[in-house]
């Protein structure tokens, strides 16, 4: 590629032709604050927070979008280009509330990170605040349109990656404003609850719902039974979150620290994701040999499920029944756990930790109560749970190891594999493959549907059988594989989808995941932990074999049916 | 309870799907769309947006907020009679609040909602209609009215509603 030359602050810098100024400045070591840009997303340009001077324009340039061009003389540090970007951010601060210390997005917001830099001590326009009310409507996502800049991060994500189209703007000049499709709260809207658009979001117009009050007085209770199951995805950030690399914290550190905090009883979402396992495997062979509905798509993520549900209605039967593995974690342990345990069902208050905004309103769906009770109480998300450990001033990394609680702890290579994109499909065929070959898998990998890449497929030749797969992570490429179903051309059998980038690793939950690079790293600690495990394998899960053994009797028996398999319906949405 | 209400809209609901029909393969459309839209409901009702995005395969969200962006639509339903009042500063210091208390008064409106309820009237403050001269100013359909107090406005208004009072009979 040719290269052009420029000169940044008296600096001479060459960087390809077609670099935007923002990322020419950035090479040559000065950094220009943004706001509407995010590097995985479009050029949007209309928060103008990132102008410089360019010799010979009249105007400042906003330098997300202005490439450069030979010879160009640009100036980043002048006093004119300061007093506009300050002058920005007075305009912007003036419709903004400024509630700053008791705002979810405390110490992680660019507007607040931007008015500390530009020393913004006063504000010379009036403070004219919208009052505009906040979207409770979903279980999953609060929306304060008061605290909206209007970047359009938020619409691109929702638009664009997830293809939902939940979020737009509407009106016009002072009155602008991102509102869900027809102005109505977002859980009319087709929302999946994804959480993805709170990443996006570059201050606190958008977050999930917290619930660590509610926590505090359940633990606080004495007649309740705290259990928990945690997510494997959630161990990674919260070892981010305190300072150190995604695979450093152990598992059994967190088991530790949990303890400390109030859960009385730490259990393994990893568990039941052998389960899933086992019931979706031999769904999945029992669809193959009988010529059941194929492809059969994965329905551990709560916001792909009810995509498909407002989506495409008319193919729901092509989705998995085997409800998630944070449902039936929820199912057994007001029944089979409780009875192992001698602790009555009506004590237990079970916690999820997860990773993701969308299980939280999985959790309250009216069919997920096949236990007799309210299958799991409360989800936290991987972020208020680190809040949690803020609050008691736990840390985990501190802490030596401590065991799981019985029946329900144990958990194998695969089950960890769950956290990340084309996990499910991986664990999935090491169980599938001995079942159908009756040989041992001995290659546990299968590297075709690792990665980052949003659409994955493999091929696989089993003693002259082939199975194809198909694995999608964030909701545009899910849709391509379901219109290929919808136009009755899919080549595959088995379909994983994912609505999060990267998988459950880039959750909706997890603290502030600002590029796909971050979510990669995850990935490989999330492989790692895998190679690590004695065992591998769901079906090798010693406590599972316990579990069919002593309660469930067969695997898709009538123990399974009733506790661990689910229904869809139809949801009308305003698309 | 008489469904010759629903019946009216059933047939406005026909001329939509007609309507949209003609869009089906066309690109850029939704301005052109809207614009039919409100030819036949005499302004955008909500569930006639839910149709379009389902019929043209236009998300709802991208079609709100063209509706909302140009000033020619109306989302709510609007009264036979558009009373435009200004409410820009030339107006207001002539006493422009004063006669838009007296114009809601006349209508008896509150609480936010500006159309009378057998939709004779809508009443629309509007930044400056362009006759500061002839401040404080309201305009009735294309009838402008300057330099009025507000004691004349429901003689004004009473006007109006005696020429739809006599259309009313011949129709
Ligand atoms: S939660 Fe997901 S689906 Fe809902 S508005 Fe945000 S990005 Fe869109
Ligand atoms: S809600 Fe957040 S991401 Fe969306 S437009 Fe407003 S500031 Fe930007
Ligand atoms: S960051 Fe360049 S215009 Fe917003």
């Amino acid at each position: 590629m040719s290269e052009t030359t420029v000169m940044i602050n008296g600096i001479k810098i060459s960087v390809p032709a077609g670099t935007s100024i923002l990322h020419a400045a950035q090479k040559a070591g000065f950094k220009i604050p943004t706001l509407c840009y995010h590097p995985d997303q479009e050029i949007k340009a209309n928060c103008r927070i990132c102008v410089v001077e360019v010799e010979g324009q009249k105007n400042l340039m906003p330098s997300c979008a202005t490439a450069v061009s030979e010879g160009m003389v640009i100036k980043t540090t002048t006093a004119r280009v300061l007093e506009a970007r300050r002058t920005i951010l007075e305009l912007m601060m003036a419709h903004h509330p400024q509630d700053c210390l008791q705002c979810v997005r405390n110490g992680s917001c660019e507007l607040q990170e931007l008015a500390g830099e530009y020393d913004v001590r006063y504000n010379r326009f009036p403070q004219e605040d919208a009052h505009l009310p906040l979207d409770y409507s979903t279980p999953s996502i609060v929306r304060d349109p008061n605290k909206c800049i209007l970047c359009g991060r938020c619409i691109e994500l929702c638009t664009s990656k997830q293809t939902v189209n939940a979020l737009g703007l509407a009106h016009r000049g002072f009155d602008t404003q991102v509102v869900p499709s027809i102005g109505q709260e977002l859980f009319e809207s087709p929302c999946v609850m994804c959480g993805q658009c709170i990443h996006a979001c570059p201050v606190g117009a958008i977050d999930g719902r917290e619930q660590i009050s509610e926590f505090l007085a359940a633990a606080s209770d004495p007649n309740k039974v705290i259990v928990t199951q945690i997510a494997p995805a959630v161990r990674l950030a919260v070892a981010e979150a305190f300072g150190s690399e995604s695979g450093q914290l152990s598992m059994e550190q967190l088991v530790g620290a949990l303890r400390m905090i109030g859960f009385d009883h730490v259990l393994h979402t990893n568990f039941a994701a052998d389960l899933t396992i086992m019931e979706e495997g031999y769904e999945l062979l029992e669809r193959i040999s009988n010529g059941g509905t194929l492809p059969m798509f994965t329905s551990c993520c709560p916001a792909w499920v009810r995509f498909a549900e407002v989506f495409y209605p008319d193919f729901l039967e092509h989705l998995s029944t085997c409800k998630s593995p944070q449902q039936m974690f929820g199912a057994l342990v007001k029944t089979y756990w409780a009875e192992k345990m001698g602790i009555s069902p009506v004590k237990i208050f079970s916690v999820s930790i997860m990773p993701c905004t969308a299980k939280k309103y999985e959790a309250v769906r009216p069919e997920m109560g096949d236990s007799g009770y309210s299958d799991v109480d409360m989800v936290l998300t991987t972020k208020e749970i680190i809040r949690l450990f803020q609050m008691t001033g736990v840390n985990p990394l501190k802490l030596d190891a401590a065991e799981f609680d019985p029946w329900m702890g144990e958990y194998t290579g695969s089950g960890v594999l769950f956290g990340a994109s084309g996990g499910v499909m991986e664990a999935a065929l090491r169980t599938v493959y001995e079942e159908m070959t009756g040989r041992s898998l001995v290659k546990l990998e299968f590297n075709e549907v690792r990665g980052m890449e949003g659409l994955k497929e493999a091929a696989l030749d089993w003693d002259g059988t082939i199975v194809r797969v198909a694995v999608a992570h964030t909701l545009s490429n899910a849709r391509v594989l379901m219109d290929q179903v919808a136009a009755g051309k899919s080549p595959y059998q088995f379909i994983e989808v994912m609505a999060c980038p990267g998988g459950c690793i880039g959750g909706g939950g997890q603290p502030l995941t600002r590029t796909n690079e971050q979510r990669a790293k995850r990935m490989e600690a999330i492989y790692d932990e895998d190679r690590s495990r004695a065992v591998r394998k769901s079906h090798d899960n010693r406590e599972i074999k316990i579990l069919y053994n002593d309660y469930l009797h067969e695997i898709l028996g009538h123990k399974s049916h009733e506790l661990l398999h689910t229904k869809y319906t139809i949801k009308r949405k305003n698309i | 309870m008489c469904n010759c209400g629903d019946y009216i809209q059933d047939m406005r609901y026909v001329a939509l799907e007609k309507m949209l029909d003609k869009y089906r393969h066309t690109t850029g459309k939704i301005i052109p769309v809207l614009q039919k839209t409100q030819e036949i409901f005499k302004y955008i009702p909500e569930e006639a947006i839910k149709i379009i995005a389902e019929e043209l395969k236009i998300p709802s969200s991208e079609i709100y907020g063209v509706a909302t962006f140009y000033g020619q639509f109306h989302l709510q339903v609007r009264g036979k009679n558009i009373i435009r009042v200004c409410t820009g500063t030339a107006c207001h210091v002539q006493g422009g609040g004063k006669l838009l208390e007296s114009i809601t008064k006349t209508l008896g409106l509150s609480g936010g909602t500006m159309t009378t309820n057998d939709l004779m009237f809508t009443l629309e403050p509007v930044a400056c209609l362009g006759a500061c001269g002839m401040a404080p100013v309201m305009m009735i359909n294309e009838d402008t009215y300057g330099r009025i107090s507000p004691e004349e406005v429901p003689e004004i208004i009473s006007r109006y509603m005696e020429k739809d009072g006599i259309e009313k009979c011949i129709a």
